[in-house]
């Protein structure tokens, strides 16, 4: 029985030193992301990394989405004679919540597995202990310039996301299910704010840190050799997976 | 002068290093010996700040470095420079990008000057005119030196070697002992040296300690420890399976 409960004790306090590691790490990397000198060159690669490298993938599942968006609402809505609302189903759930989320467990799978599995050899190889030896902070030189190219990229790419869905739905609407192009598009531009395509920009921020914070932790504390690293790359998708949808609840029921 | 006084570390419940005293003269090459997994690895990690110890002090020029944190950690290290067992170069740098890093880094020298100096380096380590190659390119014996290279080229005063032959050839285990004797008396630096090769050992140590089981068991020059007569100090010199240390 006392075992039972040992149990409990280990893994809660295991999880409670994760958190607070985690912390230490976003607490570090905030303040030397707050005063220069900036890694710039270590920036830009990891923006062209995190960004133009996810944008294939990230136009491929935005625009699917759109369309298959497109198809379920036009059946959901035609029982009410009210096709005409599938453009603002269709432009409203990519924008507050199917463009942020998908693009950013796409890019989650992507780039925080690699971000994870490239510290996580670092780690092992002790190129970071050699860092730390150099008199230098390793969190600067690599965890920074990820988190800020997660950051700055996420929300660039699901603004592409929610053009591409939207179009994608455009197309499916006009040529499959016989709605008025004009209508489409009108009722779009009529049910839609700025807030919509703003408040999704800014889940987007947050699903940015997330996803790099997940990758760089996880790489960054990797141990064992080549299986730790397998399991940094595992433990950075799923844990960035699950909390990118567990802050999407908190932040959709704080801003809509 | 590094002095260490006391030196004991716990993982959880095991203890590594029980109670471990050394002196590491300046300006000599000390060799720290013993079976892989007896703490010889953890003890460097504490000469240059990686790991805190459980008790005891490390004393550099008689300021405990176990004690400081952050900034002076920091300077502090940069008066060492270290070899890590495969070298660990940068993988997504060039080998010129990598030896160049902590000048880079560290100084605000001009961009030729730096090409200059690692160009010097790399020429000190006998590897002329490979700066543009990456590190998957190189041979382990390359790697090595490169890695040797990059710890020596800010010219610290204190060179650390994690296993500076392991995985080598005879013929490269001996060309990197000499290139460490040829750059210890060229810089005049402290080297200090872990390793399980004897004959590595008998060629380049001024100073030789054994640990064992945490603890240094003999030390001396080499002269002393070959003609030393611990029976666990004897079974690891002539490298047999039967004594007092035993395999599992």
């Amino acid at each position: 029985m006392s075992s039972f409960f040992e149990k409990i004790g280990a893994s809660a306090r295991a999880a409670n030193e994760k958190t607070g590691s985690i912390t230490i790490m976003l607490g570090q990397a905030t303040y030397f992301s707050l005063f220069p000198p900036y890694k710039l060159r270590n920036i830009f690669k990891q923006m062209e990394f995190v960004g133009v490298k996810s944008l294939f993938v990230v136009i491929l599942t935005g625009a699917f989405t759109g369309m298959v968006l497109a198809m379920q609402s036009h059946h959901a809505l035609q029982n009410f004679g009210a096709e005409v609302m599938v453009g603002p189903a269709v432009a409203l759930s990519m924008t507050r919540e199917l463009g942020p989320v998908i693009s950013s467990l796409m890019v989650a799978g992507r780039a925080g597995s690699a971000m994870a599995t490239e510290l996580g050899t670092m780690r092992v190889s002790e190129q970071i202990d050699a860092i730390t030896t150099m008199g230098l902070n390793p969190v600067k030189y690599l965890v920074v310039p990820r988190i800020i190219a997660g950051i700055c990229m996420l929300p660039l790419l699901v603004i592409i996301a929610d053009f591409c869905g939207i179009l994608g739905g455009y197309f499916v609407a006009t040529n499959l299910l016989d709605i008025n192009a004009g209508v489409y598009i009108s009722s779009t531009i009529e049910h839609m704010e700025m807030s919509d395509i703003f408040n999704g920009l800014l889940k987007a921020v947050v699903f940015g840190l997330i996803i790099s914070l997940m990758g760089a932790f996880h790489g960054f504390y990797a141990k064992g050799g080549a299986e730790g690293v397998g399991r940094a790359a595992t433990d950075a998708v799923v844990s960035g997976c699950v909390l990118i949808l567990i802050f999407d609840y908190i932040l959709t029921s704080m801003m809509f | 002068m590094i002095e260490i006084k006391g030196l004991s570390k716990s993982f959880n419940s095991k203890k590594v290093l029980d109670d471990v005293n050394l002196s590491i003269e300046q300006g000599k090459i000390t060799v720290i010996i013993g079976r892989s997994g007896e703490g010889k690895s953890v003890l460097i990690k504490h000469i240059i700040g990686l790991l805190k110890p459980s008790s005891g002090k490390i004393l550099i020029d008689g300021k405990d470095i176990t004690k400081i944190n952050g900034k002076d950690l920091n300077r502090m290290r940069k008066r060492f420079g270290m070899l890590f067992q495969g070298g660990a170069l940068f993988d997504s740098m060039t080998v010129g990008e990598n030896v160049a890093f902590p000048l880079k880094e560290q100084t605000d020298l001009p961009r030729g000057k730096i090409k200059q100096i690692v160009r010097t380096k790399l020429e000190r380590v006998g590897l002329k005119g490979i700066e543009d190659m990456m590190p998957s390119e190189l041979s382990g014996g390359m790697k090595k030196r490169v890695g040797l290279a990059r710890a020596i080229v800010m010219d610290p005063e204190i060179v650390i070697f994690d296993e500076p032959t392991t995985g080598l050839d005879p013929i490269m285990s001996d060309s990197i002992g000499e290139l460490m004797l040829e750059t210890q008396h060229a810089l005049d630096t402290t080297y200090v040296a872990i390793t399980h090769d004897i004959s590595l050992t008998y060629k380049i140590a001024d100073h030789v300690a054994m640990l064992h089981e945490g603890r240094v068991i003999a030390e001396g020059t080499v002269e002393e420890i070959k003609a030393n007569p611990n029976p666990i100090l004897r079974q690891f010199l002539e490298g047999r399976a039967e004594g007092p240390i035993k395999v599992y």
